[in-house]
């Protein structure tokens, strides 16, 4: 017979129970199988009713995002063969509330994923016949790497502030701000610095460190959030020592 | 900031144990790093209290180079240099993390910042060990 491997996955029918408990998948096991591909097995194959979110398979699209033995993961990017011989246990990403199986709530990153103010903002629009924002590649290399973030989320499973105080502005997000803090064409940093310089902004982060670890897109938000905490510490003397620099 | 307020299906949330930095090291680590700063607090104290009994003349020097002997706090003060020199690694080490220089449009390499805080200490240590050292 084939070899195979168990899945311990976690389920949790809300309508049914009220804890989340473990049912165990044997599934077959192939060397260039990750484990979303054995996830889209038990669904297609031996359970219907397993919930779950994915979709591009690729590590772009940020949605597949899962604890795989305790450490967040895409589950698109997690080869069995790492976990051989098993078993391999997929829990939903960690310090969010669940909605039904590996399903997680996200609505509270995206509504501080919003508050930040995560686009181009401009004091005023150039008329379009001046034509586009010009950035030389040094200018785009300042920021490159900040906006690489998927919002997979793997960020805030790992970060325990987040676990513990909810009102954490959180990894990804402050990474993304200061993205667009760093982006020439941009004139919003005044704007966001309320926000980012408040105790559930930058200082919450304790610099655990583990949020750039897990980032499957080498984002490092750790290293732009203690940045920022340099930039803010400058802003804050500098409206100190000179109050009227700050335009409202 | 509203937490979870715009849509309030059923959900299972998890508790987050006190203990949730037991079992990984990099929480322990994290955590250890932040205890640390007890014992930098404990070493400062401690430079005061030796500033302290000189300003009270030799006697009180004396008595204070006494108690210091004592072995437990001996071993005290030997865990708290292991525990500041854990501290000073571990935030030299960080340090380029937070400081995101750039030279001709390249960022400087990792290495290039953290080398220079560990010369620093090195420099200021050694001139501090031939202050103290010196007949």
């Amino acid at each position: 017979m084939a070899e195979t491997i168990t899945l311990e996955v976690a389920r949790y029918r809300p309508e049914e129970e009220e804890e989340p408990s473990f049912q165990q998948y044997e599934v077959p096991f192939s060397k260039d199988w990750v484990v979303l591909d054995a996830l889209n097995y038990i669904k297609d194959r031996i359970d219907g009713s397993l919930s779950y979110r994915w979709s591009c398979r690729m590590g772009v699209c940020g949605s597949c995002g899962m604890m795989v033995n305790g450490e967040p993961k895409l589950t698109c990017a997690t080869f069995l063969s790492d976990y051989r011989p098993g078993p391999v246990r997929v829990e939903p990403l960690r310090f969010f509330p669940v909605v039904r199986d590996l399903v997680v709530e996200i609505s509270d990153f995206m509504t501080k994923l919003r508050s930040v103010k995560p686009w181009l903002v401009r004091d005023a629009e150039k008329p379009l016949n001046e034509g586009e924002y010009l950035q030389t590649p040094e200018q785009l290399d300042e920021y490159k790497q900040f906006s690489m973030c998927i919002n997979c989320l793997l960020c805030y499973a790992a970060c325990p502030v987040y676990g513990l105080d909810q009102h954490f502005v959180g990894p990804a997000a402050l990474a993304l701000a200061q993205r667009y803090n760093m982006d020439s064409r941009d004139q919003g940093a005044e704007r966001r610095l309320d926000l980012l310089s408040q105790h559930e902004g930058i200082w919450g982060c304790t610099f655990v460190g583990e949020c750039s670890k897990v980032c499957p897109k080498k984002v490092d938000p750790a290293g732009a959030i203690q940045q920022y905490k340099i930039t803010a510490t400058l802003e804050w003397y500098k409206s100190m020592l000179m109050p009227w620099s700050r335009k409202d | 900031m509203g937490v979870y307020t715009e849509y309030h299906p059923k959900w299972y949330r998890r508790h987050v144990s006190t203990w949730w930095w037991m079992g990984k090291w990099n929480y322990l680590k994290f955590i250890v790093r932040e205890l640390t700063s007890l014992a930098v607090a404990w070493t400062v104290l401690l430079m005061l209290m030796l500033l302290n009994s000189l300003r009270e003349g030799e006697g009180s020097y004396r008595d204070f180079l006494e108690v210091m002997r004592s072995p437990g706090l001996i071993a005290l003060n030997l865990l708290a240099l292991l525990l500041t020199l854990f501290h000073s690694i571990t935030w030299f080490n960080l340090a380029p993390k937070a400081l995101a220089v750039r030279v001709g449009g390249r960022r400087v390499p990792a290495l290039m910042i953290a080398l220079p805080h560990f010369l620093a200490w090195i420099v200021v240590s050694a001139v501090m060990a031939w202050l103290i050292l010196r007949r």
